[in-house]
């Protein structure tokens, strides 16, 4: 895939995002949150709740996890897992940090367009 | 009826009365002489009252409806001058009451040092009511300094309820360590750190020298000449038994007044109860003897025979966070061993010491969750030679595997003493559960007394009700607002208040949240409390909203938004709905729907094309409906006397009024409306939050209905004649929800919490209260009232609206 070919994308600055917060990125295949801890790191997630698909940028940020706005799943924004008692997963990007621009891994996103166009 | 004359209204006669009236309502004709300018109150609850984590209402035993049932001539705020004892009078200040019986129950008035400048404005005493309203008047003032001398129990709950408060505290301890008479000096040593950790300083071996200051205190200064400046200085060194009317009197007075063990005095038609007695050469100074002592004096009263014995007493500090237990004698001696066990780490520190094969005194630290099991085993003097080894590791390890709490609950005998301060044991609660069908703590309360005093034992006493009842009972009422804070609703309202927090991790930080940053349960909660409480200071931080209040419109299931515009009552017009079907074509928006709110809702809007949704809507006039809020949502109407040949007043009218002047107000949980034009209510008012009925002759309010989870009719609160006073009346009612509900408490919910009467007597009756609740709503409707849409048409939080990036795959692969 020429997609590794360019390692990391930026996608935009960590100020775009509020603190507590997230954003979103389309991409063609899927729409990825991007969220912004208390202190500052930040995180790439697939927007959609494991549960039933719920939009994870909408929710509440606290500690390193969403809370799902449709019917509160928690989720874990490092490891994507659900929290508690739920079990589900979302598929993660690794990114980096870079002078505050936020770069998107191009392997995960490959991996996940893969995912998307060859249908398991 | 024989006459009976009570002398001090305090907790120890509170409960004389009590039990009397329970056995024999009308064997007394009873006259009450109190100093204090009002009745009983729960004395030993007057630090969270200073602390700020109670109201005065709550810590009130005896109310006036009480005083009336009983028939009880109440001569409050004035005090009782002498005693003539050949004539059985009693003299108050106001004039003369004879006796049949007297019972002399005048408790303790605080000990003061006599030192230089102790009678100078700014030096209080901690005894009474006034005392803590004159700490938390201290205390408002914006870098005030206190010093509190004395640090006992009483000392360090008032210097720990002042630090809550906000002021610098410094405690200044006479002897080598805190507590001396109820904890050791490792123990000491630990709470002392601890109260430090609070920001609370400590001097130890500090002896007052003076008190400094010319028209008010100004500073405190010791022995060693160290001089600390102080706006207030709490003397709280000690008491000393309230006496002197029974020694002019001449009854038997030694360092109190002296009783036998049926609490009579020296002249057998005078009887003593409380801190002003002596028994056997013993003085008291807590409740939990003085409630025996009442009983056993009640009874006698009657004519019945009790004795009163002295018991081993335990010790709890009421400071939050700061869990210490002592019972006991742990004094060092030849014959006494002492088991040791220290946790440093973890701040746990358990002492017990040991003679002749019993168990002779505990002290413990940081963790006191088995102190019952330790103070029965003081009190049943059991050997304990069998399990000395793991003795100090508590009843969890006494044989066998483990104990979950509930199990170790499960065993305590019958007889164990659940509430020290009461005297009530475990099968006196288990029964009352059964026998009278109890299903809340308040009830429990309410008929066995246990953790109604001090409440130390609460947690005790629903594991208790959890096991009796199993499922049945849900601890609710007193949970904390979620997994990061044991605080519950509540106590987090009053503390914000109290020490004036603004921002959510101001409140996270003084209330010591135990997550960084909360979750998505409390975050919206403190968010409403911090508006509510501070309209004009607190930033709304939208990162703690839900998504539908952050965005102001509905989240739908696969993402989309709804928009509900405000019709105004109900009320449209030819205009409003050409300009919402151009908005349906223009967006392809693909649902439009009545709601059940009198409007229309426009379902399946993309996120992105919110803003130009909102642009066009506004162009039309309209503003957000909130149908998303935890705020006004709704006024419904019918057409009134406009149309309708039945209709009383103009409901329409009166709805859109409200409507306008109540919309953008955030709420606990949300508001909804409706006014009908008569009876027959077609705007379904009587299963409102609040609801109108007119009728000829004004208007009927009602409130606290319930038409979705629950479904509830609605309570009358009042009538009113013209439509501005329904107006203030409804407004103020939702103000005085707005400052005492739980987040997400709809208005049924938080009536039946406070009382109906409660809310209509401050509504309807007290007009100082409606009209200060009323303009309180008006301030912050300034603040409020600005229309969400419009704001992020002209630009706020763009960022919410757009995706930070749009990735394809070809630019991804550049
Ligand atoms: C749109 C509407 C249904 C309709 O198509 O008519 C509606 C839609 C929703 N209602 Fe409702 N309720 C609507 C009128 C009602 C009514 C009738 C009324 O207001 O007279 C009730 C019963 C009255 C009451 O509230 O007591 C009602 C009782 C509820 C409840 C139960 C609340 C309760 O405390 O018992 C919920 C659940 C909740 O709030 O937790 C709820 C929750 C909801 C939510 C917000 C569910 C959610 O959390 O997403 C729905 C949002 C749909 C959307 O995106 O638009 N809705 N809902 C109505 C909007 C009214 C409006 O114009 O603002
Ligand atoms: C801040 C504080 C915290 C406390 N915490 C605890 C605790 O955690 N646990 C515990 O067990 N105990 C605690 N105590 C002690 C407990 O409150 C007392 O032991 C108890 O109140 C004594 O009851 P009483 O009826 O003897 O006296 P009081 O409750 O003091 O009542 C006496 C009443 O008599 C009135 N009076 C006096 N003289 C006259 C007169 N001549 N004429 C008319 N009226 C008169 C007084 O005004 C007073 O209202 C605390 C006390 C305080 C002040
Ligand atoms: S009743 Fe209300 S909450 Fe339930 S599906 Fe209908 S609109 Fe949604
Ligand atoms: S879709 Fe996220 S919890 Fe249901």
């Amino acid at each position: 895939m020429t997609i590794i070919e360019k390692p990391w994308i930026s996608v935009g600055r960590i100020e775009d995002i509020p603190p507590l917060g997230a954003r979103r990125i389309e991409t063609g295949f899927a729409t990825i949150g991007l969220f912004r801890t208390a202190s500052d790191e930040v995180f790439a997630i697939e927007d959609k709740c494991p549960h039933k698909g719920g939009p994870l940028s909408q929710g509440i940020v606290h500690d390193g996890c969403v809370t799902c706005p449709l019917h509160n799943m928690v989720i874990s924004l490092k490891s994507g897992q659900a929290q508690g008692a739920d079990t589900g997963e979302v598929r993660t990007f690794r990114l980096r940090l870079s002078g505050g621009e936020i770069q998107l891994s191009g392997e995960d996103l490959a991996a996940a367009a893969n995912a998307a166009a060859v249908p398991a | 009826m024989q006459k009976l004359v009570v002398i001090g209204a305090g907790m120890a006669s509170g409960r004389v009365l009590e039990t009397l009236f329970e056995m024999d309502p009308a064997a007394y004709e009873v006259t009450l002489f109190n100093a204090e300018p009002r009745g009983n109150y729960n004395r030993i609850m007057l630090s969270p009252v200073l602390s700020g984590e109670k109201s005065y209402e709550e810590i009130v035993t005896h109310d006036d409806a009480w005083y009336a049932r009983h028939d009880i001539a109440c001569r409050f705020g004035e005090k009782v001058v002498s005693i003539d004892r050949a004539n059985r009078i009693v003299r108050g200040e106001k004039g003369d009451v004879p006796y049949d019986k007297l019972i002399i129950a005048t408790g303790s008035s605080p000990f003061i040092v006599p030192v230089e400048g102790r009678d100078l404005p700014g030096v209080v005493s901690y005894r009474d009511l006034d005392d803590t309203q004159a700490m938390i008047t201290a205390s408002g003032a914006s870098g005030a300094r206190a010093v509190v001398i004395g640090g006992g129990l009483l000392g360090l709950e008032a210097a720990a309820g002042l630090k809550l408060r906000g002021m610098d505290v410094t405690v200044l301890h006479l002897a080598g360590h805190l507590m001396e008479r109820q904890l050791d000096e490792a123990a000491g040593h630990l709470l002392k750190r601890d109260l430090e950790k609070r920001g609370i300083e400590v001097l130890l071996k500090a002896s007052t020298q003076k008190i400094v200051g010319t028209d008010r205190v100004e500073a405190v200064e010791l022995a060693d000449g160290k001089r600390l400046p102080a706006d207030l200085v709490v003397m709280a060194v000690g008491i000393r038994p309230s006496a002197e009317i029974a020694k002019e009197a001449g009854l038997a007075v030694n360092r109190a007044i002296v009783v036998d063990a049926q609490m009579r005095t020296s002249d057998p038609h005078i009887h003593a109860v409380g801190e002003c007695v002596e028994y056997n050469g013993t003085l008291f100074g807590l409740v939990a003897p003085l409630y025996e002592q009442a009983k056993v004096l009640a009874k006698c009263l009657l004519g019945d025979t009790d004795d009163f014995v002295v018991r081993e007493l335990s010790t709890k500090l009421k400071v939050t966070g700061c869990d210490l237990f002592s019972a006991g004698d742990f004094a060092e001696g030849e014959t006494r061993e002492d088991i040791v066990l220290r946790d440093p780490g973890q701040g746990v520190y358990k002492r017990l010491v040991i003679e002749n094969d019993r168990l002779i005194g505990a002290v413990m630290y940081g963790d006191t969750a088995d102190s019952n099991w330790f103070f029965d085993l003081i009190k049943s003097r059991e050997p304990i030679a069998a399990m000395r080894d793991t003795l100090i590791f508590g009843p969890a390890y006494q044989g066998g595997s483990p104990l979950d709490p509930m199990a170790a609950v499960a065993a305590l005998p019958d007889d164990a003493e659940i509430c020290g301060c009461n005297g009530v044991c475990k099968s006196k609660i288990t029964s009352a559960i059964t026998a009278k069908g109890l299903t809340s703590l308040d009830e429990v309360r309410a008929h066995t007394k246990a953790s109604s005093s001090c409440g130390t034992c609460t947690g005790l006493v629903e594991q208790l009700m959890s096991l009796t009842l199993g499922d049945a009972f849900d601890p609710n009422a007193v949970k904390p607002m979620c997994g990061c804070t044991t605080l519950a609703h509540d106590d987090v309202r009053r503390l914000i208040k109290a020490k004036g927090l603004k921002t959510i991790p101001e409140v996270q930080q003084e209330l010591q949240w135990s997550t960084p940053n909360g979750c998505a349960k409390c975050r919206p909660a403190l968010n409403y409390y911090l508006v509510a409480d501070w309209p004009d200071e607190y930033a709304d931080d939208y990162q703690s909203r839900f998504i539908n209040e952050r965005v102001h419109a509905n989240i739908q299931k696969d993402g989309t938004y709804s928009v509900v515009p405000r019709m105004w009552g109900g009320m449209t017009s030819a205009k409003e709905l050409r300009a919402i079907a151009d908005v349906c074509d223009k967006f392809d928006i693909p649902a439009v729907k009545c709601t059940g709110g009198q409007r229309i809702d426009m379902l399946g809007i993309r996120k992105e094309d919110l803003p130009a949704v909102w642009a066009d809507l506004g162009k039309a006039g309209f503003v957000s409906g909130q149908a998303y809020a935890k705020g006004l949502r709704t006024v419904k109407t019918c057409v009134g006397t406009d149309w309708c040949r039945f209709g009383t007043q103009d409901s329409t009218g009166l709805g859109i009024r409200i409507e306008k002047f109540m919309w953008g107000s955030w709420t606990p949980a949300k508001l909804k409306m409706a006014v009908s034009g008569c009876p027959r209510n077609c705007a379904e008012a009587t299963c409102k939050d609040i609801g109108i009925i007119c009728v000829d002759s004004g208007f009927d309010i009602h409130f606290a209905g319930a038409a979705g989870l629950d479904i509830k009719g609605t309570e009358i609160l009042g009538h009113v004649e013209t439509e501005d006073e329904a107006l203030e009346h409804v407004v103020a009612l939702a103000q005085m929800y707005r400052e005492q509900g739980h987040y997400l408490e709809r208005i049924y919910k938080w009536a039946k919490r406070i009382g109906l009467d409660e809310i209509r007597r401050q509504i309807m009756d007290d007009h100082a209260m409606r009209k200060a609740y009323f303009d309180r709503f008006v301030f912050s409707q300034k603040f409020a009232q600005v229309d969400p849409w419009s704001e992020r048409v002209s630009g706020k939080d763009k960022h919410e609206f757009q995706p930070i990036a749009r990735l394809d795959f070809a630019e991804a692969a550049e």
